[in-house]
């Protein structure tokens, strides 16, 4: 079967060091997939690097077996809460119907179906309720649901996620586990940059292990080993590469 | 139309066409490039009167684009080469611009109508002199045609790409996942606010520009906390601003330029104060009313 998300050599540079050095993995389809690693390791910027949104230096991406630009609207994003403004003048159902406007295109505005989609992803969230609260008034938690119902939106079949648990509730994290695991009962695949480790069994199938490269990436019961975990967190031939490649 | 209507009404378009676009410039935090751009647009007007021998409002436009843009290009390489912070590379750069427009002007059109004081205090009130010809028929005030045309145009801009300009102020990274680049939107609106600034320019000249751009939407955004109601707010204040201003400059025989940033200014204080939802004097009642509740 043509995998999800398939990467190859996949090599970025900020300012001289590298921060990912031709990683190569392939995500299968239907599955829930896990990045973990040490900070640094680079797992936002292959997130970011398989979508185009950082230059590359070398290497392929392919989603569903095509180029990214012929998939560019399979594929949903998460990005990182932190990483917009929310003091926008805006509410919860106008973020969330962003996710609407890949598939309008330029130009054409959201109508009553757009509107249906979003509302219905907030539902999935547990979030209908809040949909015309100004989006300054959230919580952490209720600001990664949006985000997450945002991403429902677009109606992919491939999610990335950058963080998707980082700083929210219990209840929030369960929320979020839950549509998850729906996703990936609808076929759909989800990759999560994730950093609770001890989650990982619980939540996911497959994993990436990463520390700038690809140290293993498998089925979780294979590849999620003490020896491996050692390496991508500071063992021996991590702490070589490193210095090798400064 | 007597002269004050002119007046008048020119000032309300440029304050309704600059307002528009300075919600967006606001809500993207990028304030200061507006007053960088009202400035560095002057060599880029030079260059075209230049080229074109003499005025000629196609070419001033197009001139002012290109210097527009090419000011935002250079703040942002500055910016990129982390060697100074971002209000410093705008600091930087628009002076110099500023300068070699001053330079030339000095130099080879001293005798012509760029002088000193039009570029910086503006001409507001000499726009019913200036008359549209077309053959030998007049078409009314030259700066009414200018101005409204460039008010339609930002209009067109802003309703046509509104979600694609919000989704990229918002979160670019999902702007340009979904396909809409953001640097693309990013530079069409510096485009259009260098455009815009030259009719702001040459109303109310280059230091009270970034006024009309950057007021009137900070004293919505004290008032509102949705986008479109923040936009329609913003030109409404403008427009206010503008005609008071005008009303007052003429009831005290002073500057136009002068007295509409002053009321700007003016509206923006009492919405600080006053403001239903963050005005001081609310935060304060509210922090009042917290405090017998203390042990």
């Amino acid at each position: 079967m043509t995998p999800a998300l398939e990467v190859r050599d996949l090599t970025v540079v900020y300012r001289d060091a590298p921060a990912l050095d031709r990683a190569t993995l392939a995500v299968p389809a239907g599955t829930l997939a896990a990045i973990v690693g040490p900070n640094g390791a680079g797992k936002s910027t292959l997130l970011k690097a398989v979508q185009d949104l950082v230059p590359r230096v070398n290497g392929e991406v392919r989603v569903f077996g095509v180029p990214y630009r012929q998939a560019r609207l399979r594929v949903g994003y998460v990005p990182q809460r932190t990483a917009v403004d929310w003091d926008f003048p805006t509410d919860v159902l106008d973020v969330v119907l962003m996710g609407t406007y890949g598939r309008l295109g330029w130009l054409r505005r959201p109508g009553r179906a757009e509107r249906e989609t979003a509302l219905s992803a907030l539902e999935l969230v547990g979030m209908r309720d809040l949909a015309h609260r100004q989006i300054g008034q959230l919580s952490g938690g209720q600001q990664q649901r949006v985000f997450l119902a945002r991403a429902l939106a677009q109606q992919a079949e491939l999610y990335l996620m950058d963080e998707p648990f980082a700083g929210v509730d219990a209840a929030t994290e369960r929320a979020i586990v839950d549509v998850l695991r729906g996703l990936r009962a609808a076929g759909k695949t989800v990759v999560c940059v994730h950093h609770d480790l001890e989650s990982v069994p619980d939540y996911f199938d497959w994993v990436a292990l990463l520390n700038v490269r690809v140290i293993a990436s498998g089925w979780v019961s294979e590849v999620f080993t003490p020896d491996r975990l050692a390496e991508t967190y500071g063992g021996r031939l991590g702490l070589l590469t490193r210095i090798g490649m400064a | 139309m007597s002269s004050l209507s002119v007046i008048l009404l020119t000032g309300a378009l440029v304050a309704a066409a600059c307002a528009l676009l300075g919600s967006f410039v606001l809500v993207r935090k990028m304030a200061m490039m507006t007053d960088a751009i009202s400035h560095a647009i002057l060599p880029g007007i030079v260059a075209a009167y230049f080229l074109a021998k003499g005025p000629n409002l196609i070419a001033g436009f197009v001139g002012a684009a290109a210097a527009g843009l090419l000011t935002v290009a250079f703040v942002e390489a500055l910016q990129r080469s982390r060697k100074v912070t971002k209000e410093a590379a705008i600091g930087i750069v628009f002076p110099a611009l500023f300068a070699l427009g001053v330079l030339i002007t000095s130099r080879f059109f001293a005798d012509v109508h760029l002088d000193a004081d039009a570029v910086l205090y503006g001409s507001i009130e000499l726009a019913a002199e200036d008359l549209l010809l077309v053959g030998d028929r007049s078409l009314g005030p030259q700066a009414l045609w200018v101005m409204g045309g460039l008010l339609l145009v930002d209009l067109a801009f802003v309703l046509l790409l509104y979600k694609e300009l919000k989704l990229a102020t918002f979160d670019p990274a999902l702007a340009a996942s979904l396909g809409f680049p953001p640097v693309w939107l990013h530079y069409a609106l510096m485009a259009m606010v260098s455009v815009t600034a030259v009719g702001g320019f040459t109303a109310v000249g280059a230091v009270l520009v970034v006024a009309l751009f950057i007021v009137p939407p900070a004293t919505a955004f004290l008032l509102t906390d949705r986008l479109p109601r923040l936009i329609a707010l913003s030109v409404l204040l403008g427009v206010g601003g503008a005609i008071a201003g005008t009303l007052a400059a003429f009831a005290l025989d002073t500057s136009v330029a002068g007295a509409i940033a002053s009321v700007t200014g003016l509206i923006f204080g009492l919405a600080l104060l006053f403001s239903p939802t963050q005005g001081l004097l609310r935060r304060a009642w509210r922090l009042a009313a917290q405090l017998p509740r203390l042990p």
